[in-house]
């Protein structure tokens, strides 16, 4: 339902200009009016309610592209999303032949995907990446403290096979962190469940995350942290508001946090087993409402033992008109128990045979 | 206030016994007599003041009904008697089940046969079956009972409750968004306010949480009416209603306090406790077994 509107406005933006965008600077409503940002009843920017941080747009800029699109390519882009999607809709031909065989014969189909269907555009500028910051729209350079980190994990795991223990499959396979990671921080989409809920009280933002269905839970003010040792899944986030904007500052990261997010950028065997996520770690997120239907999220990474500068960027978070549903991941993994079970048939197929694959 | 709880109370007794159930069946609402009220705090819009971090208190998460101490919650045929089951002998005193008073109304579940055989096999097999021993999420009204905090956040329009065991969260419509079109651990759960009670609806359940550790069980077609109703500013006094057809022979009643947690330094801890069973629950599938040395795994 909101995609052919989007995409209407957007074409209708490349006609008659900028200020019909939705993210545009002076947002105004049908008469005309400045669009003033709502209020709780604590006099906070009221930011609450059902969001989405679904996009076409990568988080790392992809080699060779640069920072920003035309708003033509971007109708381009986000038209062609929508023309699979109708696609995907037309009956299958009967008579097509069975796919290849390989391992992976994939999982998803797109009526399962909802991988978005929008360009980020924001202050007007469509843009190839989520990352602003470095200008090149990619990850720093890691330091030699992370490259070493990086090479001892790798040693690490080589000892293993991909499947030899529960701890080595993937963070979102075991239900623990989703792909992205959606949970956050930073909160990133993935293919599907890219869906948030806001709720506000005086002293307190609880963000309901769609995807395995997690509470965020950030405390207003300025409290003592966490002791060192103790590191929750998704981290101890404290914030305040700056203005109209909600800052989030999240420390004391659970040390196999990040490894989702390498599967981001990393190759399979970091997101396996590293950790290149340390204990400075700290990832400040700004909430910021700048029209009726967008809440722009600010995201910044600052591990200065792993990486060589900090990096962040800019997600227009939009707002989402649809329930989200329970998302009971590890009541119903069959897939652990399916992964295990048949590497372990597979090795005894292979002692059978005397070392031969079957 | 205590006058408008009172006369809620009288009606919601009339309308029970217009729609024909069994004397008994629809007990007052609303906090018992001796419950102390006082002033409660207000959101800027005049409703009851309920953010915070709360939990249950007392025994119930071991058995909603009453019960005397006992040794294990699975046991074992012995020489003389019965002996804690293999699973909770090392854990010893901590092992065993504390006594606890009733918070059912009127004292005991009214199981229809069939449902109250499956109870007590649940319990023969408690080990096995319950689904909390495996982190999965635990349904309404046992994620309140949990003997874990929860916390509140409450606006003029929106209300969501984050549980620590499990990770559980629910997101309570104030808008009701019609059947849910698919069933959930949690249920769906849509909310209102009457008077200075907050009453949530919660359905599309799908018939595989307890209530407890002592096997008490429901059907998918459990309905359950929970009422939050501040009476002081540290206590809720809280009541859910469970109608299943399937399962019980008329609505029952649970009623207990919540407290809230006063210390400045309490937060929801993390609790994904999914991470903890998964030796319980692949144990047998590594490569190699814990504790089996070189030996190879994998017996399934």
């Amino acid at each position: 339902m909101q995609a052919p509107h989007r995409v209407f406005i957007l074409a209708l933006a490349c006609a008659v200009g900028f200020a019909l965008l939705p993210s545009a600077a002076a947002a105004q409503d049908a008469d005309g009016k400045q669009w003033t940002v709502p209020r709780t009843e604590y006099g906070h920017p009221d930011i609450q309610g059902r969001w989405s941080n679904s996009f076409l747009t990568p988080l790392v800029r992809p080699e060779g592209q640069p920072p920003t699109l035309t708003l033509e390519e971007a109708v381009q882009l986000e038209q062609g999303a929508l023309g699979r999607l109708a696609a995907s809709f037309e009956p299958l031909d009967p008579d097509r032949p069975a796919p290849e065989a390989s391992n992976n014969p994939g999982g998803y189909d797109r009526f399962y995907v909802d991988s978005g269907d929008r360009i980020v555009i924001v202050n007007g500028e469509p843009r190839t990446s989520f990352i602003t910051r470095p200008a090149n729209g990619r990850l720093p350079e890691l330091t030699e403290e992370g490259k070493r980190r990086r090479a001892a994990q790798a040693a690490y795991g080589k000892q293993f096979g991909e499947h030899d223990h529960p701890e080595l499959l993937p963070l979102p396979e075991r239900c623990l962190v989703p792909l992205g990671p959606r949970t956050g921080p930073p909160m990133f989409d993935a293919g599907y469940n890219n869906n948030y809920y806001i709720v506000q009280n005086e002293d307190h933002i609880a963000i309901m995350v769609e995807q395995f269905r997690s509470a965020r839970i950030i405390r207003l003010g300025d409290g003592p942290r966490l002791p060192d040792h103790v590191r929750p899944w998704h981290g101890d986030s404290w914030g305040h508001w700056e203005g109209d904007t909600l800052v989030v500052e999240t420390t004391n990261l659970h040390p196999l946090q990040h490894d989702v997010q390498q599967s981001v950028f990393a190759n399979e065997l970091d997101r396996r087993t590293g950790n290149r996520v340390s204990k400075e770690m700290k990832v400040i997120e700004r909430f910021t409402r700048v029209d009726e239907e967008t809440l722009l999220y600010d995201f910044t990474v600052d591990d200065p033992v792993i990486y060589t500068e900090p990096w962040g960027g800019e997600i227009p978070m939009w707002r989402l008109n649809e329930q989200m549903y329970e998302y009971a991941c590890h009541e119903a993994n069959y897939g652990m128990f399916n992964i295990l079970r048949g590497a372990r048939y597979q090795e005894r197929q292979a002692a059978e045979t005397g070392g031969q694959e079957p | 206030m205590l006058r408008i709880a009172r006369a809620a109370g009288v009606l919601a007794l009339g309308a029970s016994v217009a729609g024909g159930l069994p004397a008994g069946a629809a007990a007052q609402t609303g906090p018992p007599a001796e419950v102390p009220r006082v002033e409660i705090p207000r959101t800027p819009t005049g409703r009851p003041d309920m953010n915070g971090i709360w939990q249950s208190l007392g025994n119930h998460h071991w058995d909603i009904e009453a019960h005397q101490a006992r040794a294990a919650l699975e046991m074992q045929p012995g020489p003389i008697i019965p002996v804690p089951a293999e699973g909770v002998v090392a854990l010893g005193a901590l092992g065993a089940v504390p006594p606890g008073w009733s918070a059912v109304e009127g004292g005991e579940i009214p199981y229809l046969p069939d449902a109250l055989a499956v109870r007590d096999e649940n319990r023969e097999h408690y080990l096995e079956r319950d689904p909390a021993i495996k982190c999965f999420l635990p349904g309404v009204p046992r994620a309140v009972l949990q003997p874990m905090p929860f916390q509140i956040f409450q606006s003029e329009g929106h209300f969501l409750i984050a549980y620590e065991f499990a990770d559980a969260v629910r997101d309570i419509y104030l808008e009701d968004p019609g059947p849910s079109v698919l069933d959930a651990w949690m249920g769906q759960s849509v909310g209102r306010w009457e008077g200075d009670t907050f009453v949530v609806e919660v359905d599309a359940f799908n018939g595989m949480t307890w209530f407890d550790r002592a096997g008490n069980h429901h059907s998918a077609a459990l309905k359950v009416t929970e009422r939050y109703t501040l009476v002081t500013p540290y206590h809720i006094w809280y009541e859910a209603t469970m109608e299943d057809p399937n399962t019980f022979t008329r609505p029952w009643t649970i009623r207990l306090p919540l407290y809230k947690q006063i210390d400045p330094n309490a937060r929801l801890g993390r609790f994904k406790c999914i991470e903890f069973v998964e030796e319980l629950m692949y144990g047998d599938l590594r490569k190699t077994l814990v504790g089996a040395g070189d030996e190879s795994g994998g017996a399934r």
